[in-house]
């Protein structure tokens, strides 16, 4: 039976993530976990975050998970959540500056003032509800979603891959950002599939089966 | 293309039921929240907000349960407002799969709790609701202020002052609901909304008054909302949340169809 472990570290709510999992994948054992061997055991690993980059770092060194992750990234089909892609590159402006753990390269930057190209209005932030995805290339874990298919977005911060190739998703809110990034068995998204409907739960069917 | 406009339906929670009727054609039982919340999520809600209006503290436990069945079988954000008052409260109904967390009367009497949920929880689950009364005369310049207990207290605060502080103390989104239309189906207090969501760099959720598909797509397009949240028009099965979209579509609006 294969096996998902969530990566819990104390940031945030991953019951939405566990259980949309477990909708999508009944075989499957998913488990939130912050045990070393957990994580180094799993067949699949889930990099999930909220909250600011900052504590995400604090917390992922406290309970002695860091190279426990990096080595995740490595070596077995991973997906980065919301702030987990952003705690994968090497660095955030979040809380005035903070080292990320540098497993792809890229920065993450704040919106900042972000106005409309087209009508000149501000925009809001945090980006906040459901944007469209435009898939760049084709990937596994995109199978049988849509092209431009919305996804639900909460956040303030946006990731600026240092390579291009990394890019697997753009998504416009005054400018295009990156808002879905993938190398070999990574693939990490700026989104939150488990509250995206439909698309949301494909994407998540597709990474329980994936085999990069 | 880029962000969408949402659409929230609201639900009042007593005790664990949805009460102020609700009617589906083909629903079984018309007070079964995760069926409710269930039949929203198909038509197409892009949230859904619970409000417990469980007057009993031992009956707000019933809502952690009614919020752990609904995020196991809805995959939409969900946001619980209603008795949020302490850390804990948020704690509980965020693990129980909540979202957001709805805080309003508890902002009123100690601002700082707001501070400290955003701080803890993440500015992103922290939602400020504001209840506002129109207080000034005609001619005057428009002033609203903060009202409390279903609009009967005044507090004194203004308004949009009050908007700019919450956003201020890390609300990640404001829940606007204007005391002077809500239930009465005339329409969002557009100025008001208006007013708050220039103020303010975080959303804004237009709410109260809503009685027909013009009134969301005005809230939206005049009141320069980000999000438009409605009751009655919803549950009686006037309109269902597809319809509404459609009708946004028309008018011009961004939704997700």
């Amino acid at each position: 039976m294969a096996s998902i472990a969530i990566i819990d570290y104390g940031m945030g709510n991953l019951r939405s993530v566990a259980k949309a999992l477990e909708h999508v994948a009944p075989q499957a054992q998913v488990r939130v976990t912050q045990q070393r061997h957990d994580i180094l055991n799993a067949d699949r690993v889930v990099f999930p975050g909220q909250g600011s980059i900052r504590d995400c770092m604090q917390e992922l060194a406290r309970w002695d998970l860091v190279d426990v992750v990096k080595d995740a990234a490595r070596s077995k089909p991973f997906l980065g959540l919301c702030l987990g892609p952003q705690a994968l590159l090497e660095f955030s402006e979040e809380n005035g500056g903070v080292a990320g753990l540098n497993v792809l390269p890229g920065r993450v930057v704040w919106f900042g003032e972000l106005h409309d190209p087209v009508s000149g209005e501000r925009l809001k932030v945090p980006h906040m509800g459901w944007n469209q995805v435009h898939q760049v290339r084709p990937h596994p874990l995109w199978a049988g979603i849509a092209q431009d298919s919305r996804f639900y977005f909460v956040h303030s911060y946006y990731l600026q891959p240092a390579d291009e190739t990394l890019v697997a998703g753009r998504t416009g809110y005054g400018f295009d950002f990156a808002s879905a990034i993938a190398r070999d068995n990574i693939f990490a998204v700026q989104f939150h599939p488990e509250k995206s409907a439909q698309a949301g739960l494909r994407l998540l069917a597709n990474f329980a089966e994936w085999k990069p | 293309m880029g962000l969408a406009k949402r659409i929230i339906p609201c639900l009042d929670v007593d005790r664990g039921r949805v009460v102020k009727g609700v009617k589906f054609v083909e629903i079984r039982d018309a007070g079964d929240p995760v069926e409710i919340a269930r039949r929203y999520d198909l038509e197409g809600a892009d949230e859904i907000t619970f409000l417990d209006i469980t007057a009993s503290s031992d009956d707000r436990e019933t809502m952690v349960h009614v919020v752990e069945q609904v995020a196991s079988e809805v995959f939409i954000p969900l946001t619980v407002g209603g008795g949020i008052r302490t850390l804990d409260d948020v704690r509980r109904m965020l693990n129980a799969g909540a979202d957001k967390v709805s805080i309003n009367t508890a902002a009123i009497a100690r601002p700082e709790f707001v501070r400290e949920a955003a701080e803890r929880f993440g500015n992103q689950c922290i939602v400020v609701a504001i209840d506002a009364k129109a207080v000034h005369t005609e001619g005057e310049t428009p002033r609203w202020e903060i009202f409390t207990h279903g609009g009967r207290r005044p507090t004194g605060i203004d308004a949009i002052e009050w908007a700019r502080r919450m956003a201020d103390y890390g609300a990640g989104e404001i829940l606007l609901t204007s005391m002077d239309r809500d239930g009465t189906k005339r329409g969002f207090d557009l100025e008001l909304t208006r007013a708050i969501s220039e103020a303010v760099s975080i959303p804004v959720i237009a709410s109260g008054g809503v009685g027909t598909l013009d009134h969301l797509a005005d809230g939206v397009l005049f009141g320069k909302a980000d999000a438009v949240l409605a009751a009655s028009i919803f549950h009686f099965a006037e309109y269902t949340i597809e319809q509404a979209k459609r009708h946004l579509q028309a008018r011009g609006i961004e939704v997700r169809l």
